[in-house]
């Protein structure tokens, strides 16, 4: 049986991404956040998964909407570095993990998740920041990649609780698969920010710890919120926040926190957590 | 029904981007989506209005964008994702898109930051 090994909760911030191609890693203003994922690299680089499948929104890069997927999974060898308006950034393709896709979609289409099947997908900074804060590409990328695209910008968007529990239909198709298949599952994006109306600049860091204590220990207070309140309290561009549930679902009951991180230099909160299972 | 939104609770100097909010803003949201590559851009910086026509906007909504109005075209359902990527080809970085729509110059809103540099 396949096993999931890491679960990771990161924003992702368009900014970072800049910051990354201009290396600016130990800058002033940037260390306080690439120094954090210094020790979740290392981290990673012993667990060595065989696999990240990361939850991430398009943010007009590949999908419009004159057909806009709720859930959407990759199915492709590789996944081609896309342009978001601001030209293309020089990145490698993304490898893919085809056996691994068709696998994951099988089972999830039988426990009844409708999701859209993707043979090409660009990728853009929801993404390829989490990829770039993570792993190393040096030589070459460690591992392969899933793209699990979420609606998080045209309501109706799905329920917090709807996102947890398709978390928990990866942990079981994750565990469906080959012997010492190993996973990390990704939730990304938020933290609390504002980009649209008279709002723009909204933040709540208060809010953005306690998130953080919830993730960790007791995610119910987040299954159950409505998009409505999650907007009211972080922001209305932080409902992308039902992501990190996704991963939550795919984790255990109890877990084991490994690294945390918030940072908020300018518009968003930029968080960090990392957990492993705790099996009973 | 879980209701996920509640209209009765209007969320100040907010606009949801639901579904009637889509449909109203679907032209300017797909200009923005076209402009994805270099020569996209270049060809919408060199002659706005021509490159309009090919989007089917309105009279009104091809007024918003001669005025730099960001706020106006979020009103009239332009995404914020799209949208921003309209505004970057007249400069507008998503931070001065920002400033914008809160009625600040970009000095001001930077001064309510707390590290300015980390843009
Ligand atoms: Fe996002």
């Amino acid at each position: 049986m396949g096993k999931i090994v890491a679960g990771i909760g990161t924003s992702h911030v368009p900014s970072i991404g800049v910051a990354y191609d201009k290396g600016q890693q130990k800058s002033e203003a940037w260390s306080p956040l690439f120094d954090a994922y210094e020790p979740v690299q290392k981290w990673l680089s012993e667990i060595k998964p065989d696999v990240a499948i990361i939850t991430y929104n398009d943010h007009g890069c590949d999908f419009f909407f004159d057909k806009y997927p709720t859930f959407a999974i990759g199915a492709a060898d590789k996944y081609p570095i896309g342009d978001e308006g601001f030209g293309m950034r020089q990145l490698p393709p993304v490898p893919g993990d085809t056996a691994f896709s068709w696998h994951l979609i099988n089972e999830l289409v039988y426990n009844e998740f409708d999701i859209t099947v993707c043979q090409e997908l660009k990728m853009e900074h929801g993404f390829l920041v989490p990829m770039n804060l993570c792993f190393s590409q040096e030589p070459s990328w460690p591992l392969k990649f899933v793209p699990l695209a979420v609606n998080v910008i045209q309501h109706p968007l799905p329920t917090a609780a709807r996102c947890f529990k398709l978390g928990r239909a990866i942990r079981n198709a994750v565990e469906d698969y080959n012997d010492d298949f190993t996973v990390a599952i990704f939730g990304t994006g938020g933290m609390s920010h504002q980009l649209s109306g008279e709002r723009f600049g909204y933040l709540n860091s208060e809010f953005d710890e306690w998130f953080l204590d919830q993730i960790e220990g007791d995610p119910s207070a987040l299954i159950s919120m409505t998009h409505q309140e999650l907007m009211e309290r972080a922001g209305v561009e932080a409902v992308e926040l039902i992501m990190w549930l996704v991963m939550r679902g795919a984790m255990s009951d109890q877990v084991e926190r490994i690294h945390r991180n918030y940072y908020v230099p300018m518009t968003t909160g930029m968080g960090l957590i990392t957990l492993e299972n705790v099996v009973p | 029904m879980s209701q996920q939104l509640d209209p009765d609770r209007k969320i100040e100097g907010s606009y949801i981007f639901t579904g009637p909010m889509s449909q109203k803003g679907y032209a300017l949201n797909k200009l923005g989506a076209s402009l994805v590559s270099d020569d996209a851009r270049a060809s919408f910086k060199a002659d706005e209005d021509s490159y309009m026509e090919r989007f089917e906007l309105t009279e009104t909504q091809k007024k918003l964008i001669r005025d730099r109005n960001w706020i106006g075209c979020v009103k009239g359902g332009a995404n914020i994702y799209f949208l921003y990527k309209i505004t970057s080809v007249f400069g507008d970085s998503l931070y001065k898109l920002g400033a914008k729509q809160a009625g600040m110059s970009y000095e001001e809103f930077l001064r309510t930051r707390k590290i300015s540099g980390a843009t």
